[in-house]
């Protein structure tokens, strides 16, 4: 990216006198990409998904002390249609598992999603017959951020690691603005057969047997 | 400004204007006084209250299953009882399969600051099926679906049992039972295709908003507001 505005001679400007600009206006050249992107990682509105205490958590984080409005997220949206960003702050139990992958669909592109806390990352300690273990089963996600719950610093920092990858895009990657479709059999992003591969029982705790009793 | 509703002071029936009661301290696990609408029962139906314990200072009361609702209905009514609040309906299932089911009514009496514990023992072989008291109390609604959700006891009378925190269509069986897996039965991917195969947007009925139920019973000037296909809070 090269800025300049050095004020350039009468005489140096001869030259160039098919331009238009007097040449006291500052300009600047840089790659699209570059700008775009640089328009978008600092304009991210998100959209909270709060289900839980990490949604204590994200609030928090916005509120005036950590203050989220100075990485470019003044406004909240509550509705998926205006949200560039979603983070998933909570558990998502299965009867909340279509609510949300509806919420993604209606997100217009481009898109990312931080899932926020071990529990919408994992399933957490909530290794049970009612949450999803993961909610990168559900939608892609782009950054997880661990802890139980992450502190306002955590979420923050995953933010910034988001910005990041949002400042290193290329818009000649088409897969990056691709939606995503899932298996129409079997409705799911990852086949069921890596899922139940990384859900298997592991640990010696009890009821870890699918006979019960 | 009078509009017909009287506040329940609680205790008013019992003591006149006693204090408030202090928090007690130091109870027994057993024993203890015992409430007095344990020994109502047993007068008023012969036979139907089978044991009557006091443990950590509350009443437990086991009846019948068959009469069961007969003595809520009376311990609603009566004006020497008057439990006019329904605070919990669940049930216990032992890990030794010979022991009976235990399906449990708290009950609370504002009027003569009474706590009652009500339970019906369900004997291993017999069908799972207890009387609803919705007629009596209408906040069963919600306790009695909870209750059938997690554990498939059914609550005969009950207007729409159905399933209340898994969703309708859910296949694994009743999670609370003690033969239900933690993890469910199916796995993972499957559990997560069934839910994902829902519908988000049919999950409430009209029926069950209920709007159209309590229509008449909204004021004057927002039937009028409804009547005309306003629309509020969008």
């Amino acid at each position: 990216m090269g800025l300049s505005n050095e004020r350039s001679e009468g005489s140096a400007l001869a030259g160039r006198s098919n331009t238009e600009l007097s040449g006291d206006e500052p300009w600047i050249t840089t790659k699209l990409d570059a700008f775009v992107n640089w328009g978008r990682k600092n304009s991210l509105w998100p959209m909270p998904f709060g289900t839980a205490c990490c949604a204590i958590e994200f609030m928090a984080t916005a509120a005036s002390k950590y203050d989220l409005a100075r990485f470019g997220m003044e406004r909240q949206a509550f509705t998926p249609r205006q949200a560039d960003l979603l983070i998933c702050a909570g558990r998502v139990p299965f009867k909340l598992a279509p609510v949300l992958r509806r919420i993604w669909q209606q997100m217009p592109q481009p898109k990312w999603c931080i899932s926020m806390g071990a529990c919408a990352s994992t399933g957490g300690m909530f290794d049970n017959y009612a949450v999803v273990q993961g909610i990168d089963s559900i939608i892609p996600v782009d950054v997880y951020v661990p802890g139980c719950p992450p502190r306002p610093e955590g979420l923050m920092y995953g933010i910034l690691m988001l910005q990041k990858k949002v400042e290193n895009e290329r818009s000649s990657d088409r897969s990056l603005r691709h939606e995503m479709e899932p298996d129409p059999k079997s409705q799911l992003y990852i086949p069921p057969s890596v899922i139940d591969e990384v859900s298997e029982p592991f640990g010696n705790s009890i009821h870890q047997t699918r006979s019960g009793l | 400004m009078n509009n017909g509703f009287t506040p329940v002071v609680a205790g008013r029936a019992s003591g006149g204007d006693a204090a408030a009661p202090a928090t007690p301290t130091s109870i027994a696990h057993r024993g203890g006084a015992m409430n007095p609408s344990a020994d109502a029962i047993r007068q008023r139906f012969a036979g139907v209250l089978h044991r009557a314990d006091v443990v950590w200072g509350e009443t437990t009361v086991i009846v019948d299953r068959t009469r069961v609702h007969d003595v809520i209905q009376w311990l609603h009514d009566d004006p020497s009882q008057l439990y006019d609040y329904l605070s919990d309906v669940t049930a216990v299932e032992f890990r030794d399969l010979e022991q009976a089911v235990e399906v449990v009514w708290h009950l609370r009496s504002l009027p003569f600051r009474r706590f009652l514990r009500v339970k019906v023992l369900l004997e291993k072989g017999a069908p799972l099926e207890v009387p609803s008291v919705w007629d009596i109390y209408k906040g069963a609604d919600w306790l009695e679906r909870e209750c059938y959700d997690m554990f498939g006891i059914r609550f005969a009378g009950h207007p729409d049992l159905r399933r209340l925190l898994m969703w309708e269509q859910y296949k694994e069986g009743f999670p609370l039972r003690k033969d239900f897996p933690l993890r469910g039965r199916f796995s993972r991917s499957e559990q997560l295709r069934q839910a994902l195969a829902a519908n988000p947007e049919a999950r409430y009925s009209k029926d069950e908003l209920s709007i159209a139920d309590a229509f008449e019973d909204l004021p004057a000037d927002m039937r009028q507001r409804l009547g005309t296909g306003e629309r509020t809070g969008e």
